[in-house]
């Protein structure tokens, strides 16, 4: 997201907490409707501020009160929320922060709710999706939209290099980027993998089996042969050229620069669709497409990351029961369907993947294929703490600063360090394993 | 009648001791207890699960390639940012005090206002000016032929352009300080040095500045001391990049303790950062006894 816009987002941050302060200046004491605090972060607030509306009219005694959080001030606030005892009813989440809120009893398991509920049924979600919600056999949170990360490319720059397919396996993919670099304008590269970003060698490490942490998440497995392959595939895109080692700061406009031809591969996630459909100039629309991720040996090996974001309740909550009817009616198909009209959001439900108006998206059918694949990633608190850790490891042997030996033993002394309190957390029996 | 005096003294300084301990010194010493235990995510949830480290953090902290590179960034942004601060602030308050001026109320309070203004209000402001492709510094370049420059994306561009930035929404206040020095400057030096044949350099020189030297180096301590708790300034414009080019110590101290809530740490990093402060002041207040400014 560019800078500016982070900006923008903290501007109109203010009429919401005005509007938010004012309401609760207004309210009358006597007001016998339940008040539901609902947090979310990003774009997604301005749509779920429109979807509580229908909730509100099913449900005249419950009131939602929408606060949206810019993403980027949305951690740090809710580990002061929760510091500090304001924590709301119902709050969106990224799926690898319920690790943290779930060690810090913040939220609570909603195993009972699933349970007794004819909506939210596990079976109907992408089972990648689900699992990443699940710690310790619990389950914290309700999927509420998707992330995977695959390829988006340039199908006339194929065309133009011979080929009629996108690429399947990383082989294909580094022979076609390699015909592509080939007859590449100056300046002009196969692929777009910006540096700061730790998704796309997660990813490829997802479509190798085994995990990159080991003993039950206590220990890095950078080392293992594993790894070290979508660590050497990843570092191959920098080292023959295909891809600019840059930060995804420093490009004005990833729609402008891909619809001139600069990158015939993107790797990156499902609001690229709705960017790329408005800001890419009409006479390329034709031109692009999205794909799986290639797997290392073919179409077969396909996985990639399943990420998104979740519906939670805090432990905090006085009015659970209201919050639950509240992720019940956000988790309908039909308003997903609405909510991925308003947001360019994937659902995670495959029956909301089969509404008339998703299933005819031609972009969304590759991250439907993929999603039936893609896996969790390690569900602890120091998840995100280890992965940007990891980024910046391995954007210095991208620029050739470390060589593939170094950098695996480098990541395992780091991610064991950062794990020296989960092991000692575990040993003396005060956290699941 | 002694003890009296002694009992006055106590209640009058009483209240602001009580107001001072409670709300500064206890808070310090909290932290710098925290600084020697491993408070982390898992304490917040129970303080059963905080250990005591000793001086691991310290040593973990010494041992942070990240913490020297927050560090350098910070001396850069010192280093570079408080003599230029001085210097605007004495140029502005000389133009200001000359008695050419006119409508001196006016600008004294124009060149006050940044201090005064919200600085997330004027940061959204200063990006818009500084983007590379419609901002108006690169318009205003473009007239003289000077091609885009990516002021806050390009690792080599953004500290200077938060030093810039950092430049202007401070001056102001040092600004105010000098003026009031130099309106304590006796006219009579000035009329004895005209009547010498003194040149205005020359009165600057050998009058202005040296009976300003209490002055400059008071505001000198004081932008110093403000500038290495670098965080507003970088954490509204860049969020310390790119390539962590803008993070600051204090930014480093923000990231560890509430991104990841390693708050033992962040004490840490915040008990060096004060060690490497008041170092830098010892070493500024030794330059101002030797030549008889403090």
């Amino acid at each position: 997201m560019p800078a500016m816009k982070r900006a923008l987002h903290l501007l109109w941050l203010l009429p919401v907490l005005l509007a938010a302060l004012l309401a609760g200046c207004a309210r009358a004491p006597s007001e016998s409707r339940i008040v539901l605090r609902f947090w979310t972060m990003g774009e997604e607030g301005q749509a779920a501020a429109q979807l509580v509306k229908g909730f509100e009219t099913l449900h005249p005694d419950i009131r939602v009160e929408v606060q949206q959080l810019p993403w980027t001030a949305a951690h740090a606030k809710l580990l002061t929320a929760y510091a500090g005892g304001t924590t709301p009813d119902i709050a969106q989440m990224g799926n690898t922060w319920i690790p943290e809120m779930a060690a810090l009893r913040a939220i609570v398991p909603l195993d009972r709710f699933i349970a007794g509920s004819h909506i939210v049924t596990p079976a109907d979600y992408f089972p990648g999706i689900w699992k990443s919600n699940v710690i310790a056999g619990k389950d914290y949170g309700v999927p509420w939209y998707v992330d995977t990360r695959l390829i988006f490319y340039r199908k006339d720059i194929l065309a133009a290099a011979g080929f009629d397919h996108p690429p399947t396996s990383w082989a294909g993919w580094t022979r076609m980027m390699a015909a592509i670099k080939a007859r590449a304008r100056p300046g002009d590269w196969a692929a777009l993998l910006p540096l700061n970003e730790f998704e796309q060698l997660v990813s490829f490490s997802l479509e190798q089996p085994g995990s990159f942490l080991k003993g039950h998440d206590q220990y890095g497995n950078f080392q293992s042969p594993q790894f070290t392959a979508a660590l050497r595939f990843y570092l191959s895109f920098f080292r023959d050229g295909y891809a600019p080692r840059i930060d995804d700061t420093q490009i004005a406009s990833v729609p402008i620069e891909f619809a001139r031809g600069h990158y015939a591969f993107y790797v990156s996630g499902p609001w690229m669709i709705r960017e790329f459909e408005t800001r890419m100039p009409a006479s390329v629309q034709k031109d692009w497409a999205t794909a799986p991720l290639p797997g290392p040996t073919g179409a077969d090996s396909n996985s990639g990351i399943a990420g998104g974001a979740s519906l939670v309740i805090f432990r905090s909550s006085r009015h659970k029961a209201a919050a639950w009817k509240l992720i019940e009616y956000l988790s309908q198909p039909a308003v997903q369907d609405r909510f991925h009209q308003l947001t360019g959001d994937l659902p995670p439900r495959r029956s909301t993947f089969a509404r008339p108006d998703i299933a005819s998206d031609p972009y969304a059918a590759a991250f439907f294929a993929q999603l039936q694949r893609a896996r969790a990633v390690p569900r602890i608190a120091e998840y995100e703490q280890i992965v940007r850790e990891m980024q910046t490891i391995a954007a210095r042997a991208a620029w050739g600063r470390l060589d593939v030996a170094q950098t695996t033993a480098l990541l395992d002394r780091k991610t064991d360090a950062i794990l020296a309190k989960r092991r000692w957390m575990i040993a003396h029996g005060r956290l699941a394993p | 009648m002694k003890s009296n005096q002694t009992l006055a003294a106590w209640v009058f300084t009483g209240p602001a001791l009580i107001v001072i301990g409670l709300f500064f010194l206890v808070p310090v010493l909290l932290a710098l207890g925290l600084s020697f235990t491993d408070f982390d995510i898992y304490a917040l949830a129970s303080l059963k699960n905080v250990q005591f480290v000793g001086f691991d953090n310290y040593l973990t902290v010494l041992r942070m390639g990240l913490f020297w590179k927050a560090l350098g960034n910070t001396l850069y942004f010192v280093v570079v940012g408080v003599p230029l601060s001085i210097a605007a602030a004495l140029g502005a308050a000389l133009l200001v005090h000359s008695r050419l001026a006119r409508w001196k109320g006016f600008f004294r309070t124009a060149l006050f206002t940044p201090v005064v203004a919200n600085i997330i209000a004027v940061a959204v402001i200063w990006k818009y000016l500084f983007q590379q492709h419609y901002g108006v510094v690169n318009y205003v370049l473009g007239w003289f032929g000077v091609q885009p420059i990516d002021w806050l994306g390009n690792p080599h561009m953004a500290m200077p352009t938060i030093i810039f930035f950092a430049l202007w929404k401070n001056f102001g206040y040092a600004m105010i300080i000098v003026l009031a020095g130099l309106q304590a400057i006796p006219d009579e030096l000035y009329e004895a040095a005209r009547l010498d044949g003194a040149s205005a350099w020359k009165q600057v020189r050998h009058i202005t500045l040296p009976m300003l030297g209490p002055t400059l180096m008071t505001v000198g301590l004081l932008t110093m001391v403000g500038y290495f708790q670098l965080f507003a300034e970088p954490y509204v414009m860049t969020e310390g990049g790119p390539l962590q080019s803008t993070l600051s110590v204090l930014y480093l101290m923000y990231n560890q303790g509430f991104d990841w809530w390693n708050l033992g740490l962040a004490s840490a990093i915040a008990f060096t950062l004060f060690v490497f402060t008041l170092a830098a002041t010892f070493l500024l207040v030794r330059v101002g006894r030797r030549k008889g400014w403090v």
